[in-house]
């Protein structure tokens, strides 16, 4: 362990409100939820801050529940929550998928939805079903509450358009017609960073995105073009080839992410076909 | 900080950022718990937390307080000590009190696959898992209790 | 007590440490506390190669312990086969992550906040291998006329097979506790060769300490990488407890531990065979390179076994082998399980397939005409006796995993098929064990009898399975036999708990110890002779059987005293969409001579194969300029339960009759096949895969020649594979 914890602050507060008016008045403070990515980075020795804020006890994060047709997911449901919760196995099975597959039980009672996107790893398996649900990031600070597009969220590699004073306080999900589809190809069964995911809906308007093949997650408007005006999935493949910029990195290639997000572009085409 | 250890009311005094596993190990003088790793990858760290595995290296301190921690030394889980060592479920043994503790998540007769993704998160590197699952299917036909965990739907 | 008649050997007996490792009780090296200890830092190069220029400590160095070079009061050396590699840098550099300084503090905050800065002399370091011009070591192995051969044979396959390295990743770290007593040294640690840390130990401190007392604590794994390894961090640890007067504890997180300890060689194989068309193997030329890293170490052992195993269990009247281990500016490899026999047995084995390829011939039939057979000699010119079950073991292994109808199984399911035939020979080469002498000892106590021995316990089961030997030779019941935690101070020198010696021979000691007890107590019991007589220890050394004869210079002779054989069948699915190997089924048949605890043997056959899938399709040790990349359990992946497939193990019984109740070396055999029974199998679907790790970057790659996925046939298999 190669962090001084001595040094790190960590404010606790009792309530969301209590929470927002610390990271108003007494930031910068780091959010604190499962810490399956920041704890990490504490054993590490990389830790960019010394001021954390607690949010772990924070119930009325955890909810899920219905807005009429959209489904609201607070920013502290675990990966458990979402493969325990009916209503996310209903309307977004994509992002149970994405939960079982996220890592080992032990990651999934601890890792939050809030986390994953507000960590905004490239390879972070949640980003693609958003990113394809057309989700929207409820952001609040002590005075305002915004609704984010999940599309506009990221600016740039691990970077976000949320305020330094603001917290993701829930994700909302329209209905998703079609079918859904999810897949994620890691280093090895369980356990793993992916190499590439895929979240995926069949739909007149089809949609595909993709995690670890960029430094933001990617929404293939290009490819979801090709095979909505009937181009064929050849073209589409083609076309999704263009719109990822994968990397060699220590877990994989380049080469081997460009074919594989072709491939798997492929697999969902053939398997959701009627 | 006050919390409830192994079934006793406890109050611990250190730093709320300071990783459970060492709280358990070093102020608690818990050894039973294992570092494998720091990162949450080897599971070694295992502990259970109001019923829920969780690894204990990436656990912060204070997100404990009030909540029920059970570690190796206080986990309810004879049946299945008893048939790690009748099935020889440990070899090194360094893995095992994490494995035990996560497998206490599993309810009675579990299939092979069941057994693989509870453990999915615990790493072994003398078995090859296959005396691990012969221990945890002995242990779950023997005592029939319910998980630990309890389903829960929205 | 003398007709106590129940046998332990050859029943699965409650092991001696299963509570404390159950209950979490059982105490590692991390779980020691000493009053007043500090904690011990390594300070390490970040080039891997050229000299240091200057060392600044920008650090208030009150609390402080500090260790440099000058510091060693004997020889600056972690001794080992040569002397070449220093306990701490004086001015120069040779790997990335070599031990520079040695901090300690009381508080783990101010120890890890120290900044050291390093300024360096940087030098172009070499990092392949075959650019070196220093080689470790080279060894030729003859027997025939291979070039004759070459030029007349039918048929000449040519191939070359690559191996990577790999990391033992034990889940314990490595770790060390040193105290200092009464003008000596004690230290304490994950340590599988106690008295190799105590030679080191003499060596590195002189006169300095009066004694020097090593300890084994309950090891959490160790495969070969708490072998030699150990010397170098507790002579870390014994200079800061020298220096600061108190104890020391050094434990290396899991980064520390990958970038900075030693690995699998990595090796490359050429083989140039020459067959009859009818499927005899007339000649083989085979050439072995090995990556030994920046220092020597046991880089000459491991060419050794890579080399005389290199041909692999097969027959061959006309053999050249020649290896040869060289080094590069990277953290010096060292032994892990197998200890080069893994590799050059992947190249022959994978090798095979091809020449049956070439011949048409299926690659079972292939090793059924070339297997050896009790008479037949080996490459070095041992001639085998019945204790050879080369051909059983594969016949055994073909039946029971329905290999024939699952073969013929069309290749459109994406489901493959592969074998493997391998043997490792048991305990150190040729003169080794005489060079050991190993020696084991036992006490009568009042509870009955007490086992000393160096050997470790690491998971595998030392000292159950010697408590059934000695139980068993000594006519007594197994739970009054306990065995005495190896302290060198205590226990004689068994000689290293490696090359699959443990039970064979040092088995074999104890057996004749507790003979030669038997025979000096008579009839009573061990606990009533010692409240009759009191204390009676017996002790007895190692004895080569006398028709052993090994030539060291010319490598020719009987290199071991007996092999263990075995044959794998792997099953895969390969995936068409992403090129991931998902092993289905794994079938041992091993012979193990006999299998003192049957679940430990089957233990070892599980654990060992599981490590061989890892290192097979998952274990990839990134290099870049010259350290490990990718050293976080995160990117450096071993196999989870979702990984491993289920592992059908049959244990044959051959018996050696030199061995303790005829058993032989187990330890390192079930690393030696799984690898290429699963690159067979995943070469069955078409892809020319002649490497491991086999990473489905790698079949892509291999694969490409095949035109890729978008035919219209691969198009229909997409589906068929599902998610």
């Amino acid at each position: 362990m190669r962090s001084a914890v001595s040094t790190l602050e960590l404010r606790r507060p009792r309530s969301v409100r209590e929470a927002l008016t610390m990271l108003r008045d007494d930031g910068p403070l780091v959010p604190l939820a499962g810490a399956t990515d920041l704890y990490v980075a504490l054993n590490f020795g990389t830790l960019t801050g010394t001021r954390f804020i607690d949010l772990w006890p924070l119930e009325p994060l955890r909810r899920i529940e219905m807005h009429g047709e959209v489904l609201s997911l607070g920013a502290l449901v675990t990966y458990t929550g979402l493969t325990r919760s009916r209503l996310v196995k209903q309307r977004l099975p994509m992002l149970v998928d994405a939960a079982r597959l996220v890592g080992g039980i032990q990651i999934q009672n601890r890792g939050t939805i809030g986390g994953n996107i507000a960590n905004g790893s490239p390879a972070g398996d949640t980003l693609p079903v958003f990113a394809a649900a057309e989700a929207t990031v409820v952001a609040r600070s002590a005075s305002t509450e915004r609704r984010i597009p999940f599309v506009d969220f990221y600016s740039g590699y691990r970077t976000s358009v949320l305020q330094p004073d603001e917290l993701i306080v829930a994700v909302e999900v329209p209905a998703v017609s079609g079918q859904q589809w999810f897949r994620k190809v890691g280093t090895r069964a369980a356990q793993a960073i992916s190499k590439v995911v895929i979240a995926a809906v069949r739909a007149d308007s089809p949609r595909v995105a993709l995690g670890s093949v960029g430094p933001v997650v990617v929404r293939a408007r290009k490819a979801e073009q090709a095979l909505a005006t009937g181009q064929g999935i050849d073209a589409a493949v083609t076309a999704l080839e263009a719109e990822i910029q994968p990397i060699d990195d220590v877990r994989s290639t380049a080469e081997y992410r460009r074919v594989v997000a072709g491939n798997l572009l492929r697999q969902f085409w053939m398997q959701t076909a009627e | 900080m006050q919390f409830t250890l192994n079934g006793r009311a406890v109050d611990v005094d250190a730093h709320p950022m300071r990783r459970l596993l060492d709280v358990l190990r070093e102020d608690c003088a818990l050894t039973g718990t294992k570092e494998g790793c720091g990162e949450g990858e080897c599971g070694a760290c295992t502990v259970l937390v109001d019923g829920q595995g969780v690894v204990s290296c990436l656990v912060p301190f204070a997100q404990v307080e009030g909540r029920d921690v059970r570690t190796i030394e206080g986990a309810d889980a004879q049946a299945l000590q008893r048939a790690f060592m009748d099935h020889v479920g440990a070899q090194c043994g360094i893995c095992t009190p994490g494995m035990i503790m996560a497998a206490m998540s599993l309810g009675p007769d579990p299939t092979r696959r069941q057994m693989q993704e509870a453990l999915a998160g615990n790493l072994c590197r003398c078995t090859g898992y296959e005396a691990i699952f012969r221990a945890i299917s002995a242990a779950k036909r023997a005592s029939r209790k319910t998980p630990l965990s309890v389903e829960v739907t929205t | 007590m003398a007709n106590f008649t129940e046998r332990a050997v050859g029943r699965s007996v409650a092991r001696k440490d299963g509570i404390g490792k159950a209950t979490g009780k059982a105490v590692y090296a991390d779980d020691l506390v000493f009053p007043g200890m500090l904690h011990g830092r390594t300070i390490r190069s970040t080039i891997p190669r050229g000299r240091v220029r200057a060392i600044r400590r920008n650090f208030d160095p009150e609390g402080f312990t500090v260790v440099d070079f000058r510091d060693i009061p004997g020889k600056n050396v972690i001794a080992l086969i040569d002397e070449d590699q220093p306990c701490l840098v004086e001015r120069e550099v040779r790997h990335v992550a070599e031990p520079i300084l040695l901090l300690a503090h009381a508080d783990r905050e101010r120890l890890l906040g120290a900044d050291v800065a390093l300024e360096y002399e940087r030098d172009v370091p070499v990092l392949e291998p075959a650019a070196s011009t220093v080689v470790f070591k080279q060894i030729h192995i003859e027997k025939g006329d291979v070039d004759a051969n070459l030029a007349s044979a039918d048929v000449v396959i040519e191939g070359t097979y690559r191996t990577g390295a790999q990391e033992h990743v034990y889940i314990e770290p490595n770790g060390v506790v040193a105290v200092q007593e009464e003008g000596g040294l004690a230290v304490y640690g994950s340590i599988q060769c106690p008295f190799y840390v105590h030679k080191a130990l003499v060596a590195l401190l002189g006169d300095a300490v009066t004694h020097v007392r090593v300890v084994q604590t309950e090891t959490g794994g160790g495969f070969g990488g708490k072998e030699e390894f150990p010397s170098v961090i507790a002579a870390h640890a014994a200079l800061l407890a020298l220096k600061s007067g108190r104890p020391v504890k050094i434990i290396y997180d899991r980064a520390e531990d990958m970038v900075a300890t030693t690995k699998r060689h990595p090796s490359v194989v050429r083989h140039r065979t020459g067959v009859s068309r009818d499927g005899r193997i007339v000649t083989m030329d085979i050439d072995v390179l090995m990556d030994g890293g920046a220092y020597v170490t046991l880089s000459p052992v491991v060419l050794s076994r890579g080399a005389i195993h290199a041909a692999g269990p097969y027959r061959c009247d006309h053999t050249r082998i020649v290896g040869r281990v060289a080094m590069t500016n990277t953290p010096p490899n060292g032994a892990f399980r197998g200890f080069g026999a893994p590799q050059t047995q992947f190249a022959m084995e994978v090798h095979m397939d091809r020449v049956a390829e070439a011949l048409g011939l299926d690659p079972v039939q292939l090793r059924e005409i070339n297997a050896l057979r009790p008479g037949d000699t080996t490459a070095t010119g041992q001639t085998l006796g019945s204790d050879c079950s080369a051909l059983e073991t594969l016949q055994r292994a073909v039946a029971k995993s329905g290999y024939a109808e699952k073969r013929a199984r069309a290749r459109d399911a994406q489901h493959g098929v592969g074998v493997s035939l391998f043997y490792h020979g048991s305990g150190f080469t040729g003169s080794g064990e005489l060079r050991l002498a190993s020696r084991a000892a036992i006490e009568v106590t009042e509870r009955g009898v007490r086992v000393l021995t160096s050997s470790t316990e690491i998971g595998q089961g030392t000292r159950t399975m010697h408590a059934q030997i000695v139980a068993d030779a000594l006519g007594v019941p197994y739970e009054s036999v306990e065995v005495a935690q190896p302290d060198t101070s205590r226990v004689p020198d068994s000689g290293p708990t490696v090359a699959s010696r443990t039970c064979m021979v040092v088995g074999g000691i104890l057996q004749r110890a507790a003979t030669e007890m038997r025979r000096r107590i008579g009839d009573a019991s061990p606990a009533e002779y010692f409240r009759a007589h009191g204390a009676l220890r017996v002790e007895a050394e190692y004895e080569q059987p006398d028709w052993i004869r090994w030539d060291d210079e010319t490598y020719r002779g009987d290199a071991y005293a007996t092999f263990g054989w075995g044959c794998n069948v792997a099953e895969v699915e390969l995936d068409p969409v992403t090129f991931e190997v998902r092993p289905v089924r794994l079938t041992a048949v091993v012979d193990v001579g006999k299998a003192i605890h049957p679940a430990l043997a089957i233990g070892q056959i599980e654990g060992g194969s599981a490590q061989a899938v890892g290192y097979a399709l998952l274990e990839h040790v990134v290099m870049r300029d010259g350290a490990m990349a990718n050293g976080q359990l995160t990117n450096y992946v071993i196999p989870t339960t979702l990984d491993t497939p289920p592992i059908d193990v049959e244990l044959l019984e051959n018996p050696y009759p030199g061995g303790p109740f005829g058993a032989k070396g187990l330890g390192e055999l079930p690393m030696d096949g799984p690898a290429p029974a699963i690159v067979n199998a995943i070469r069955s679907l078409g892809i020319d895969v002649r490497e491991v790790p086999a990473l489905p970057e790698v079949l892509l790659r291999d694969s490409l020649g095949r035109r890729g996925l978008h035919s219209a046939r691969d198009r229909e298999s997409i589906t068929a594979a599902g998610r």
